[in-house]
């Protein structure tokens, strides 16, 4: 038996074992820099009427603020659950990135599931949230935390899986 | 339904390569020899099957098919087609099933075209494959399913990420890909060798012409991936010693090696045992770059599957295969070393050295990745190992390697005499010599750098000029991919050493000096593009040159890209970016890099080599044959 | 020449180059190594000023400055604050409020940095960012 043949194994289980070493110890998926954290200050002004979209508006009741815009092909995808989840709770717009007459004409044609909506036309609350994409929700605490980000589109599963169970264990 | 019919097509193919690694054992076990037949035709199964489910999924992205949840997160309808069809392997489902499809047209192709070796040897080989192909698969079914439905259909995909749409990151993952997949081939006649105790004549040619085809894939892949990084990410380098770039060299680093010490075996056996190491490595660096990049374990910017549940799962398999190699290595590896029969000093002394070389390098390339690891179990805590680390260890160890390369070839196989080596070596190293003190000017690293590069192809010229009436088209081929390693270093040093960099902040109408050069921001205006506005620069500088980088602004999702602006001439290239600007200015980067466009030159002429001496084998092989 | 003094010879070559290699290594693991700090960790640290480090945190939201082709920004981690400067291009997916890694070393002047890395989405959040305001529970799950 030649001992140096050993050797090459024996150099690879031990890296094996480092790597096994660190796989041991696995990360929770890593959560939005802005969960658990209060809203970050924002004044919108509103589609409809007078007044300001701002964190106060959604204060004292828990809340779904829900960033779309009319050239989003997902928000259209998105768009009927927020009707059903609007029986649930608050369900605030974000038009971003959009010209207001072509979300009005867009949320005349689908419906506005939206107690009300701000226009976010410069995307600095966008910046502000971190958003990545549209849609993106986020459910908002009635102390206005964040406590849960969507990016992409709310499915039934989604808000069965992940909203749903937020919500309550808030109320 | 075309996607349940890949997915089924997935199963089978699982199935078959199942019967592919047993048969054989089976036969042996039972006695009945007719067993063993099924080996080829279920590796020839297994082949088309991968390549149905494949072709599904492709189909999948073509129509974009929602439906399929890989779809929907990767493509949209607003994607070029052909973005659509490279995003098919642009996520992590995706490129394991082109991986795996590969793998099992590689076993394809063995069983069709080593039909000349032993047929115990190429059965062996063939189980191995399945073997291999087993794990895979059953990596891709358990835990990475591609072909996952989403009910309802979302209306719209999520995929349509501005950065990785270009034409060089929709070839280069496949090009690569056959590279590392390629070395496969190579382990199974390596293990195969063990297996059976016998290295047979036949053996070494084949393993010979399967290294360089997967060699040649590797060099060009490497080469894209390169040019890609320089002309995209906007920093003027081309290469980032990023975890995954280094899981792709260290498999290219093995094949070199392997590659030179197969040359050995084949002319006058010896060292049996160090290339059968070196393709079991080969393949494990393969696998270790899938492990790396596919778990996330290290902080990459390619990393795009942080899942553990996934690299236990890839440890698993890497540990079975590669583990399982490396003890049947250590049990049966003595068996194969027959007696070296040539002197320290000759060509096969100086090609076994510079084996060695190559894999102290990848090891230390190894360590250099997997550091950052060991000092986090180890507890010294978050470290990064960059350039700074590679270059103080990686260069000084390639030096004396292409020092050997110069001469190398020059000497004698077998047994050679330092009297006789006198002149030849005496012309290189004056050759190399003085092109070093031509380039002193710049500095030591272009000097030596250079000089390299000439000694290279002033040693490389004294043979074809020497073996000009008897050239074949191995030592042809040989010459051109030596000549690329020359040109390449070339490139290197130029775009490194000799290069320029110069930023500032102008107002339109400004100028910067670059080298000596003059250039002035002309204009900077927004340009509506078919999904993005860019900001466009003129920037003119000597001889009428003008170039015009941009900036994109894409708006779903929102994400800005660069778009460098990059003058080649043979002599080097001018490269522009520009930061934020508007209508009255920007800031704006530029580079000179000297010789750099050597660099992609010289990737042809390694690829090139590696044809020529490919081709050259087959007609050979027939004449010994006979 | 014997078999045996050949072999011995091929051997020795082989151990001679691991042993260089050994000793490159370790020379460049003293001087070439980038540890990875937040600000907090970098601020406790007497033996990192003038070194090759990497910092890692957030873009403090409303401190991004230009200077010419210097950009300003402050890095922080929940407990310290670290003012960078850095000449050059910023990365596409620079943000206030986001991730930053910034390659360089701590002056007297504050962090002068040599690369800037970014990452967008919390998706692409680079690990060691990530790590670093976790241990300083900056960073909290849901629920």
């Amino acid at each position: 038996m030649n001992r140096n043949a050993w050797m090459p194994l024996f150099v690879f289980v031990i890296l094996l074992g480092i790597a096994g070493a660190r796989l041991g110890q696995p990360e929770p998926p890593l959560p939005s820099a802005l969960e658990g954290k209060p809203l970050p200050a924002f004044s919108l002004p509103l589609l409809a009427g007078e007044g300001r979209l701002t964190p106060d508006t959604l204060k004292g009741r828990p809340a779904i603020l829900n960033v779309f815009g009319s050239w989003c092909a997902a928000c259209v995808a998105e768009h009927p659950i927020w009707a059903e989840v609007g029986k649930r709770v608050d369900v605030y717009g974000v038009a971003w990135l959009d010209e207001p007459a072509k979300t009005r004409a867009w949320l005349a044609e689908r419906g506005n599931p939206y107690k009300a909506v701000g226009v976010d036309k410069d995307s600095r609350f966008a910046l502000d949230m971190g958003v990545a994409g549209a849609p993106e929700s986020y459910l908002i605490s009635p102390e206005g935390r964040i406590v849960a980000k969507v990016p992409g589109p709310v499915t039934e599963t989604v808000w069965k899986e992940t909203l749903l169970p937020a919500l309550e264990a808030m109320k | 339904m075309i996607a349940e019919a890949g997915h089924f097509a997935l199963i089978l193919a699982a199935v078959l390569a199942l019967v592919q690694a047993a048969a054989p054992g089976l036969a042996h076990l039972f006695r009945r020899p007719g067993i063993a037949g099924l080996t080829g035709f279920a590796a020839a199964g297994q082949a088309v099957a991968m390549a149905c489910a494949m072709a599904a999924l492709i189909h999948a992205f073509a129509v974009s098919d929602f439906s399929v949840r890989v779809v929907f997160e990767n493509s949209h309808t607003a994607k070029p087609m052909l973005y659509k069809v490279a995003a098919a392997w642009g996520h992590h489902e995706g490129s394991l099933l082109l991986w795996a499809a590969l793998l099992s047209a590689f076993g394809g192709v063995t069983a069709l075209w080593n039909q000349g070796l032993p047929g115990g040897m190429r059965l062996r080989v063939l189980a191995v494959q399945g073997l291999v192909s087993c794990g895979v698969l059953a990596f891709l079914e358990l835990t990475s399913n591609p072909f996952d439905r989403l009910s309802p259909a979302p209306f719209e995909g999520r995929g349509l990420n501005p950065l990785l749409q270009d034409p060089g990151l929709a070839v280069h993952p496949p090009l690569l890909y056959v590279g590392t997949v390629g070395v496969s081939v190579a382990f199974a006649f390596a293990v195969a060798a063990l297996w059976s105790g016998r290295i047979g004549p036949g053996w070494a040619r084949a393993v010979r012409a399967w290294t360089l085809i997967a060699w040649i894939f590797l060099t060009a892949g490497i080469a894209l991936g390169s040019a890609w990084a320089y002309a995209e990410l906007g920093w003027g380098g081309w290469w980032f010693w990023d975890p995954v770039e280094n899981s792709a060299l260290m498999p290219w680093l093995t094949a070199t090696a392997l590659l030179h010490a197969v040359r050995g075996v084949e002319r006058r056996g010896g060292a049996e045992g160090w290339v059968v190491l070196l393709a079991i490595l080969g393949f494990g660096f393969s696998l270790l770059g899938m492990f790396l990049v596919r778990s996330g374990v290290l902080t990459s910017v390619h990393a795009f599957a942080a899942d553990p549940l996934r690299g236990v799962f890839i440890l698993a398999l890497f540990g079975l295969i590669e583990g399982g190699a490396l003890a049947l290595f250590a049990v049966r590896g003595h068996r194969l070393s027959g007696r070296i029969a040539f002197a320290p000093f000759s060509r096969d002394g100086a090609l076994l050295l510079n084996t060695v070389l190559l894999i102290v390098a990848t090891g230390v390339v190894l360590f250099g990745t997997v550091y950052p690891l060991l000092a986090e179990v180890l507890g010294i805590g978050r470290i990064s190992v960059g350039a700074p680390f590679f270059d103080a260890t990686v260069l000084p160890l390639l030096s004396p390697l292409i020092a050997l390369m110069a001469i190398g070839p020059l000497m004698r196989p077998g047994r050679d005499s330092p009297r006789r080596l006198l002149r030849p070596a005496g012309i290189v190293g004056g050759v190399g010599l003085l092109a070093a003190a031509a380039s002193a000017a710049w500095g030591g690293w272009a000097a030596a750098g250079f000089g390299l590069a000439a000694a290279v192809a002033a040693g490389t010229v004294l043979l074809l000029w020497r073996s000009r009436r008897s050239l074949t088209r191995r030592g042809l081929g040989m010459a051109v991919a030596h000549l690329g390693v020359a040109v390449a270093i070339a490139g290197m040093t130029g775009g490194s050493q000799l290069a320029d960099e110069a930023i500032a902040r102008l107002p339109v109408g400004g100028s910067l000096v670059l080298g000596g050069r003059s250039f002035t921001l002309a204009e900077v205006r927004a340009v509506p593009g078919p999904n993005y506005i860019a900001t466009r620069a003129r920037v003119t500088g000597p001889g009428g040159l003008a170039l015009t980088p941009e900036t994109r602004r894409y708006e779903n999702p929102p994400q800005t890209t660069t778009e460098a602006a990059i003058a080649s001439t043979p002599l080097g290239d001018t490269y522009a970016v520009i930061g934020e600007g508007g209508p009255d200015g920007a800031v704006l980067r530029m580079f000179s890099k000297p010789l750099l466009p050597w660099l992609w030159a010289s990737s042809v002429l390694m690829c090139m080599g590696g044809g020529i001496a490919l081709f050259a084998r087959l007609p050979r092989l027939r004449r010994r044959e006979r | 020449m014997t078999r045996r003094k050949q072999r011995l010879i091929l051997i020795g070559g082989g151990l001679a180059v691991l042993a260089v290699a050994v000793a490159l290594v370790l020379s460049a693991l003293g001087e070439a190594l980038t540890f990875f700090y937040g600000p907090a960790d970098l601020l406790s640290r007497a033996d990192a000023a003038g070194r090759r480090v990497r910092l890692g945190g957030l873009v403090e939201p409303g401190s991004l400055m230009r200077d010419g082709a210097t950009a300003r920004f402050v890095v922080t981690d929940g407990k310290a604050e670290m003012p960078v400067s850095f000449t050059g291009v910023l990365p596409d997916l620079f943000r206030e409020g986001q991730g930053v890694v910034a390659e360089g070393r701590l002056t007297p002047a504050g962090f002068v940095a040599e690369t800037v890395l970014a990452k967008h989405d919390e998706k692409y959040m680079p690990r060691e960012v990530a790590e670093v305001l976790k241990k300083n529970g900056e960073w909290r799950t849901a629920q």
